[in-house]
């Protein structure tokens, strides 16, 4: 009997240890982006306060499990001792104790590392340049592969995506038809793709290195071969890529766009230049094709009193995205 | 011809040939083995005779104790067909590296993973808390049955149909390749045109019905069926914990009824609720499923928090520590369960207001899960602990539970969610707490009542190493999870590129096999002890010097359960009772008026299942048809009259004479 508590212990403590010590990629723990280590951070911080007290109730349990079994005549038995009223204190104070600690991270980590929220540096210590715009990256889930516009750049790829060192990304996100998320665990948290919605991610990334992309949740037969390299590269290197996307790249038209959005698996690298004006803006308001009423425009019809104003406003909002209301300035 | 076709289509709708899959070894082998099986067990049954037995005594019995134990059996039997899921999900991911894509195609593998999730839940876990609310309850508080006796036997076998359809979708076409919660767009009518979500719809709906009443039945039978003298606050803490899981399933389970019509109104008559396209919007689902399936989670553990407090007031020959603490504990948490459902999609991009609020929400409700943690231990401290199986179980759960807290209140933290949503860290969690909690507390609940329930106390040895196997097995099949999730490893996938990843699912299939094992020689721990049940037989009613009424009784109660109703002056009744030399009456006794067997709620739950596959395969013409039979048969239901009778006073004399002659 008197092992069997220990033995739990001690077998997730060796588990613990062994996938720390195995030198195994824990790629959440030590990312690469400056948002997915304030991340990381986090995690650690809420760990430590919460092992403050979870780490006594465990020895506790053992402890007294072990101090009064039964055979142990020499513990005290007090068979009817069923109340303290400074020991009911003290187990209501001390989680909330930490519970207010906690919280009081919560909120100030959750509006800090919102992903709406513009970045207010790059790295520890390191504010944004002067002059330096963000590179907008306009990101579509489809089924099953990842289309990403550089409307900067007037060019779209196919399941990769680049992006130059120290300089702040923004990602519009959407998606055509399931509902996917978009993750990079070296960059930072992941967000859902939604068709007719648009979500929003604000990251850097800091490192030159290949990183895992993929569609973190499950969106059907394909999911399994949602996945993309993103690379982190210098300044000159992007430039390169760049060129490269620009030269090898086919126009991405109506027509190919159209065939490029049918289901397909394990789609390859494909790059696009000459991107058929506002594709994305249609994408996300679901009128590709000719004909179709944007959703921003079958919006006006109904609240746009109360809510667009007229006219020249309702085009920057985002329709029908709950989602966005309160960010979308 | 055409004529012909579209008769054969009204009648078997979608339903061909083709449908079955037949040509799916997989299937097919598990179809021979599950009918061989199934064919012997008719056989072993029909040639000892004992149909006649079943029916009478089982199926069509409106006694709480028995609808309780058929609750706990069907229970087991999904519990096989989950983890058979499981261990192939398991499997599957250990071998699909680099080039190997596995031995299941995401066709199939995507069924498993959404029916895994769906049965463990709905009919496993669920099944085995309502079965123990069943068998206990009524005992605690010193009734005769639960307050709609039918009612109970009704809600069973509704359970059952859905439990019956679900695997219905293993041979007769296909299941839901969604993911246990069926969002959509992936579950509208354009992205799943085949039955697998509509078997997914049909089976909840017709179970979620047999969910609800029994909750209104027990919230009724605990609020108005109490022995004399059972204020609220006297009443069994386990007793308290059934009362907040049957509020939270009245008010929990309509919200998923009515999302889930929404969902078939969009499948089935082309609304665009949750579409993308005319108005739509899937979060509305989200949200909506979360409204249900937050509260979900909590009627699950609520209970089995009750059982633990028995067990462990029982095993340490204590009071309970803090039973007031205790008791509004368990409301703050049923009360806080609903203010927490946004949790499960920070991801969905709501404002941080938003985000923290729910946040901060979630990790209050530790508060009062850490109080009650603390109340456990200050029970054990300065008790006489006796380490019998159940306080095995009670001790692994609380430092496993604990840890799988502490993952949770991790995951409340939003930014932190952005990094470990959807996961390995995250399935690894609920895992933590579901098995850590619910499993684990199940199997020390059937361990401490099993003496109450059959007479006999179980075999500990097989007991022992069915606890050792499930407990490493669980650690060994989780905590290689956490590590996976921080190493970025998303869920639901079939298949992987990093080789390094291969080792961690290896050791995860190591404690899955494990957890069989424990399966397996639990399911033999029943076996071995009915073999011995005389030597183990408990002749007293009270085989571990319990505390609350149920042990007041004899083992297995009688049909009436008390032949005179307690009067109650502690919260330990008892205990209470025994402290003051409580001597059983001896004379003087009445006859007992109860309610009598039916078959209706068979035949009714029996019809609903037909109509439910009648809709599931478009066969528009039986499910008219099948309908209106559910109507019939409920309104000749009600003109049944012989409903009760009286079990005349000698009779309830001579069964407490026997008991009085074994106990003397």
């Amino acid at each position: 009997m008197m092992f069997r508590p220990k033995t739990l212990k001690s077998l997730f403590l060796l588990v613990l240890a062994a996938a720390m010590l195995s030198g195994c990629d824990m790629v959440v723990m030590s990312p690469s982006g400056d948002i997915a280590s304030q991340q990381a951070d986090l995690i650690v911080w809420s760990t430590i306060l919460m092992l403050l007290i979870v780490v006594p109730v465990i020895a506790l349990t053992l402890w007294f499990a072990w101090r009064y079994r039964a055979s142990n005549k020499e513990a005290t038995y007090s068979p009817d001792w069923d109340h303290s009223t400074r020991l009911e204190l003290v187990i209501w104070a001390a989680p909330l104790a930490i519970i207010i600690a906690l919280g009081a991270l919560t909120w100030v980590s959750t509006h800090q590392l919102d992903p709406y929220r513009p970045l207010s540096r790059v790295d520890e210590g390191k504010p944004i340049p002067e002059g330096v715009e963000p590179l907008v990256v306009e990101v579509v889930a489809m089924d099953w592969k990842w289309l990403f516009f550089y409307p900067e750049y007037d060019m779209a790829v196919v399941n990769e995506l680049a992006a130059p060192l120290d300089r702040p990304i923004t990602f519009k996100i959407t998606s055509t038809t399931m509902m996917n998320a978009f993750y990079i665990p070296a960059l930072a948290g992941q967000i859902y793709a939604m068709g007719g919605m648009e979500t929003k991610l604000h990251a850097v990334i800091n490192e030159v290195g290949v990183y895992d992309g993929f569609s973190s949740n499950y969106s059907g037969h394909g999911f399994n071969g949602m996945r993309f390299k993103f690379h982190g590269m210098t300044e000159a290197d992007f430039d390169q890529w760049r060129a490269k996307v620009k030269a090898e790249g086919e126009s991405l038209s109506y027509g190919v766009y159209k065939e490029l959005e049918k289901p397909s698996e394990y789609n390859p690298v494909h790059y696009y230049n000459n991107v058929m004006p506002g594709l994305y803006e249609k994408i996300f308001n679901r009128c590709v094709d000719p004909g179709q009423l944007c959703m921003k425009d079958m919006m006006k019809g109904h609240k746009g009193h109360q809510m667009m104003g007229h006219g020249e406003h309702a085009g920057h909002e985002q329709a029908a995205m709950p989602a966005g209301d309160h960010h979308g300035h | 011809m055409s004529e012909q076709f579209d008769i054969v289509k009204l009648i078997f709708g979608r339903l061909t040939l083709e449908s079955i899959p037949y040509h799916d070894p997989i299937i097919l082998g598990t179809f021979l083995v599950a009918a061989t099986l199934g064919l012997a067990l008719v056989v072993a049954i029909s040639r000892a005779g004992m149909w006649s037995y079943l029916w009478n005594e089982w199926f069509t019995s409106i006694d709480h104790k028995r609808i309780g134990v058929m609750y706990i059996v069907l229970a087991f039997v999904m519990l096989l067909r989950g983890f058979a899921d499981a261990i192939m999900m398991r499997i599957q991911q250990a071998i699909a590296f680099g080039d190997s894509t596995g031995y299941l195609p995401p066709h199939h593998y995507d069924q498993i993973f959404t029916a895994h999730g769906v049965i463990m839940i709905f009919f496993v876990a669920m099944p085995f808390v309502v079965g123990l609310m069943n068998y206990i309850v009524p005992l605690q508080i010193g009734a005769r049955d639960v307050a709609f006796p039918f009612l109970n036997n009704f809600s069973f076998w509704m359970t059952a149909a859905g439990a019956v359809l679900i695997m219905a979708s293993l041979f007769v076409g296909e299941f839901a390749m969604s993911g246990w919660l069926a969002y959509p767009p992936l579950t509208g009518i354009l992205q799943s045109p085949g039955v697998g979500v509509d078997y997914y719809i049909w089976s909840l709906q017709i179970a979620g019905v047999g969910t609800l009443l029994s909750g209104v039945n027990f919230v009724v039978t605990i609020v108005k069926m109490r022995a004399p003298g059972m204020t609220m606050m006297k009443m069994p803490v386990f007793t308290w914990t059934a009362l907040c899981t049957n509020v939270l399933i009245v008010a929990a389970f309509p919200v998923l009824t009515a999302v889930l019509a929404l969902l078939s109104l969009d499948r089935y008559m082309d609304f665009n609720f949750f579409t993308n396209d005319l108005g739509g919007n899937a979060m509305m689902y989200v949200n909506l499923i979360w409204i249900w399936g937050h509260p979900e989670v909590y009627i699950l553990i609520l209970p089995i928090f009750g059982v633990f407090s028995e067990i462990v007031a029982t095993y340490s020959g204590k009071r309970l520590f803090g039973y007031s603490s205790m008791v509004y504990a368990t409301v703050v948490i049923t009360i806080l369960s609903y203010m927490v459902w946004l949790h499960h999609f920070f991801t969905m991009g709501s404002g941080a207001t938003v985000n923290s609020f729910f946040g901060i929400t979630t990790m209050i409700i530790s508060i009062p899960t850490g109080a009650k943690v603390f109340n456990w231990l200050f029970t054990m401290y300065r008790g006489r602990i006796q380490f019998d199986l159940p306080m095995m179980w009670t001790v692994a759960f609380m430092v496993t539970f604990v840890i799988g807290g502490m993952t949770g209140v991790l995951l409340a933290v939003p930014p932190a969610d952005f990094v470990l949503h959807n996961s390995l860290f995250l399935i690894a969690h609920f895992h933590n707490v579901i098995i850590g909690g619910v499993v684990f507390g199940v199997f020390a609940a059937i361990a401490y009542w099993h003496p109450k329930i059959t007479g006999y106390k179980l075999d500990p040895f097989w007991g022992k190493i069915s606890f050792w196997c499930w407990v490493v097995g669980f650690y060994l099949a989780f905590m290689p999870l956490y590590v996976l999730g921080l190493m970025g490893v998303t869920r639901r996938m079939s298949q992987f590129d990093d080789p390094s990843l291969q080792i961690w699912f290896q050791i995860a299939l190591v404690g899955a096999v494990l957890i069989g094992v424990g399966i397996v020689t639990g399911l033999y721990q029943y076996y071995a002890s009915w073999r011995k049940r005389d030597e183990l037989r408990d002749e007293t009613g009270d085989p571990w010097n319990g505390r609350t009424l149920e042990w007041s009784t004899s083992s297995p109660p009688p049909q009436y359960n008390f032949a005179f109703t307690p009067k109650v002056y502690d919260n330990d009744a008892w205990w209470h009772m025994k402290a003051n030399g409580f001597k059983r009456p001896t004379t003087g006794f009445r006859a007992i008026h109860m309610p009598k067997n039916t078959a209706a709620g068979m035949v009714i739950s029996g019809i609903s299942a037909v109509v439910g596959f009648a809709l599931i395969w478009h066969m528009w013409l039986i499910a008219g048809v099948s309908f209106v039979g559910l109507i019939l048969a409920t309104i000749i239901h009600t003109f049944n009259y012989k409903r009760d009778y009286y079990i005349p006073h000698e009779e309830v004399a001579a069964v407490e004479a026997k008991r009085g002659e074994v106990t003397a």
